[in-house]
């Protein structure tokens, strides 16, 4: 099983400005000052040795998961913008003749985890098929909606590929081309919904538009339960504890501190912070993701979790 | 979990030792609930001396929040004193260093508090 990453921005698509990129450039040779780069080999390794927030980004499209079961047909996890450059990597892999079947689960219905389908070119293509499962039964009014005039000049019915809309109960598991999934309900406005995925002994969950009401056993133990010894875990993280519980309460986001302390609870190999706070820099995230990976360390109870930050681009096998 | 309290000239201080996780919160949220009370203008100030805390959890901090909270509207005054370093990096990464009064001993928090 594979976890590829395109969309992991939190609320509202971003990108770096002109600012950023020269701040990052200035990071750069800055820390250049002094060492031998007279030949490509030593530049790319001084590159290398740089931190992820200095010689990349952890990019700026809204939520989009893809995962590779291993089966014939495709898992996307929510329509964000990051299934824009999703559907063109298919089409370089596929091609526009050879048919393909598309599983989309919706976590929920707001515009950031929808709003790439009209961008998605496999919709455009004759003989796909589109599967959205969703335990929301208006998912299919909302994608219909948002191509509607005047907020998009392509109408639904214009899609070329064949829809299928199936409402999902969440906590009774179903299996979608030999992948055994389950769906989690989840806090937030106008609920949200968390996924498992379970194959050949290997487990993914997608947990993302999460709040966790810290008082609340039941909902901790539902979730550790949800959780309990995936390979992965992809959590909503957006803000900090003290955010998240104080001036950002009810606004239906978790933290990292929650991350980790329920994927402990639940013996999970990988935590994967993702839902990224818009307003936060690439040296903001690395910060998060340094101050996570020291609180695992000192709340380790003899369970390792390995603890990464989700970027556009970044890929797990599982 | 243990909470016991005294006095330091005006200021009521609580020294509270152990774990404050999901076993424990309750009983610290307890514990601290007659004292927030008493934590008004014409009552005591509060000082949580932390220095026997060797661990705190989310719901633990949930508890400290609440306590801020309901302090400030009764216009009282409250603050954490003596941060183990565990307790401390905790603070750091949840950010709640940025949103309580911390003092690295209790006569520095009750100096802080104005008593």
């Amino acid at each position: 099983m594979k976890l590829r990453c395109w969309g992991t921005r939190g609320s509202i698509p971003v990108s770096l400005t002109a600012p950023d990129v020269r701040a990052k450039i200035v990071r750069a040779l800055e820390g250049a000052q002094g060492r031998n780069l007279s030949h490509p080999g030593a530049i790319a390794a001084y590159v290398d040795s740089l931190g992820f927030d200095v010689a990349g980004t952890f990019g700026g499209h809204s939520s989009c998961v893809q995962i590779e079961t291993g089966g014939s047909e495709h898992f996307i996890l929510d329509l964000g913008t990051g299934v824009r450059p999703l559907g063109a990597h298919m089409l370089a892999r596929y091609g526009a003749a050879v048919p393909q079947t598309y599983h989309v689960f919706l976590s929920h219905l707001h515009w950031d985890h929808i709003m790439g389908l009209p961008f998605f070119t496999p919709v455009y293509i004759p003989g796909n098929r589109i599967v959205v499962h969703s335990c929301h039964p208006h998912a299919e009014a909302a994608l219909r909606r948002q191509q509607a005039e005047p907020s998009f000049p392509v109408r639904f019915e214009q899609f070329s590929a064949a829809f299928e809309f199936d409402t999902v109960t969440p906590g009774q598991a179903f299996e979608v081309d030999g992948t055994r999934v389950i769906a989690h309900a989840q806090r937030h406005a106008g609920d949200s919904y968390g996924w498992r995925f379970e194959r050949a002994g290997k487990s993914a969950v997608y947990s993302t538009d999460s709040e966790h009401r810290l008082e609340d056993e039941d909902e901790r133990a539902g979730f550790i339960a949800f959780f309990r010894d995936a390979d992965v875990v992809v959590f909503d993280a957006m803000y900090s504890l003290a955010d998240a519980i104080s001036v950002k309460a009810d606004w239906g986001h978790s933290s990292n501190i929650v991350g980790v302390e329920l994927c402990q609870a639940a013996r999970v190999g990988r935590l994967v912070l993702f839902h990224h706070e818009p307003a936060y820099s690439d040296t903001q995230i690395a910060n998060v993701l340094q101050e996570t990976r020291r609180f695992e360390q000192i709340t380790r109870d003899g369970h390792v979790l390995e603890v990464l930050s989700a970027w556009d681009g970044l890929e797990l096998t599982l | 979990m243990e909470v016991s309290s005294s006095n330091l000239d005006s200021t009521r201080v609580l020294q509270v030792r152990g774990r404050l996780d999901h076993s424990h919160a309750k009983e610290f949220e307890t514990a601290l609930a007659p004292h927030l009370l008493a934590c008004t203008p014409t009552g005591s100030p509060l000082v949580l001396d932390f220095s026997g805390v060797v661990y705190i959890s989310s719901v633990g901090l949930r508890v400290l929040l609440l306590a801020a909270k309901q302090v400030k509207a009764q216009q009282g005054l409250i603050a954490i004193a003596a941060l183990t370093p565990i307790v401390t990096e905790v603070f750091q990464v949840s950010h709640f260093n940025l949103v309580l009064a911390v003092y690295p001993n209790v006569a520095a928090a009750a100096a802080g508090l104005g008593t």
